[in-house]
Formats: structure tokens, sequence, C-alpha cells
């Protein structure tokens, strides 16, 4: 049976944490970014379990849970506030919410 | 085989991560990183971390994202969504993150290119992941239950308030 490179792995999370990071900056769509967040957020994920895989280490696969849930509580209290923030302001560009106070 | 799949996931979830990137409306967004996760769940499967896959689809693909989803169809974005893409000058930092990109990817092929990720070894079993849990990260994995009630409550009071 053939082996993978762990090179092909690194080089795909590293692809998938590049467009993660140009969609935060380039969107102004708070929505979007929050989406540009969760790639980045799996691009590492990725690269954690591949050397957890590589290593044969479970530290990895555990971190990776950790993730997820911190990334759960993320979406929950973000979209919240991106609700809040249309209630008063009638938008989600993140130009336009300049001011902490709603 | 195993080529072939890696080959199929990868391109998968690159194509998509750009749809997430490019799409003009958000909820085109939202499915395209829904694709992207889907084949990033095939590539932990790749990896031997089968508990992490069954987690992803689980958690990010059926309870995050449609999260997203219902926010974005709760807000009904039809006339704005057009005109949230105007910051030109910010493209072109797409530029130098592609440099670097292309300087990584570059030294990662050169530095790990004889090392290849044994197949057939699985240690991302449920079994093992969930003895790990409560063992030696059975700390941690408790403040992720209050880390999980804070949020809640957060997300109550900024809801209830307007």
């Amino acid at each position: 049976m053939t082996t993978i490179p762990i090179s092909w792995y690194l080089a795909v999370a590293a692809v998938l944490f590049t467009i993660g990071t140009v969609t935060v900056f380039v969107k102004r769509n708070a929505i979007v970014m929050l989406l540009g967040i969760e790639l980045m957020l799996n691009a590492a994920n990725l690269t954690a379990v591949t050397f957890s895989s590589y290593f044969r280490e479970l530290g990895g696969q555990i971190l990776v849970f950790f993730v997820m849930v911190v990334a759960a509580a993320e979406a929950a209290v973000g979209l919240a506030i991106i609700i809040l923030l249309f209630r008063h302001r009638e938008t989600l560009n993140v130009d336009e919410a300049q001011l902490l106070k709603l | 085989m195993e080529r072939a799949l890696f080959l199929i996931f990868a391109l998968t979830a690159v194509v998509a991560a750009l749809n997430v990137l490019l799409r003009r409306h958000p909820l085109h967004s939202a499915l395209a990183l829904l694709v992207v996760l889907g084949a990033i769940t095939g590539l932990y499967v790749l990896l031997g971390a089968y508990f992490l896959a069954m987690i992803q689809v689980v958690i990010y693909a059926g309870a995050i994202l449609v999260l997203f989803l219902f926010v974005i169809m709760l807000l009904n974005l039809r006339a704005e969504e057009a005109r949230l893409e105007r910051r030109p000058l910010f493209r072109w930092l797409a530029v130098p993150f592609a440099l670097l990109l292309g300087a990584e990817t570059f030294y990662l092929v050169r530095t790990f290119k004889e090392n290849p990720i044994p197949s057939g070894t699985s240690v991302g079993l449920t079994e093992a992941v969930g003895r790990e849990l409560f063992t030696t990260y059975l700390l941690p994995f408790e403040v992720t239950s209050l880390l999980i009630l804070i949020a809640l409550l957060g997300a109550v009071v900024l809801a209830r308030r307007g």
C-alpha cells in the first residue's frame, strides 16, 4: 500500500489557512469574516491531526477536540453579537461598526 | 488508491475554500464551507483519526454551520450584500500572502519529502481518544463544559437585551 508524504497534508493545510486569512482581510461582511476564521481553525486542526498521526501521539487529536469546542462557543457568541449589531445598525459591514457602544 | 483519494479530497477542499472567498452572497460562502468541512473529514479518515472525522461531521457540519445558515437566513440580507465589497486596497494583500504561501509550500516539500505517514495505523479510535480525555486531560475536559456554559449564558444575555 502506498503512503502519502506528510508534506502533502501540510501543504493543503497551508493553502486553506492562507485562503482563510485572505477572506478575513478582504471581506467586509461580518458573517463571512467568521467563516474565514472557521477556515483557519480547520487548517490548523488538519496540521495538528497530521502531526499526531505522523508521530503516533494522541495529543494532537485531543487538541483538535478542544479547538472544536472553543469554535462552537465562539460561533454561538459571535453570531449573537452579529444579530445584535444588525438589529441596531441595520448593516453587517464591520467598517460601519466602529463604536463599542451600540 | 490512497493517493487518488487524497488528491480528490485535497482538490475539493481547496476549490471549495476559494469559493468561500470569491462568492458574493454569504449563503453561498457558508455552503462552500460545508464542502470544505466534508473534504477535511475525508482527510481525517485517511489519517486514521476516525473519532475526529465523526466529531467533525456532527459538531462542525451539523451544529456550527447550521447556526451560520440560520443567522444568514434570519437576517435576510438582500440589498446590502453587493456593496460590502468596496475595499480594493485590501485585495492587494493577497499578493504577499500568495508569495508567503509559495515559499512555505516549497520549504515543506523540500524538508519533509521523504517522510511518509504510515498508513493503516489508527491511533484515533474512539476508545483511545476517550481514555486519554478522561485520564490525562480530565481537567481541561471539565473546563470546556464551563466554557460552553458561559458561552450559552452570554448568547442568551446578548439576545434578550435587544
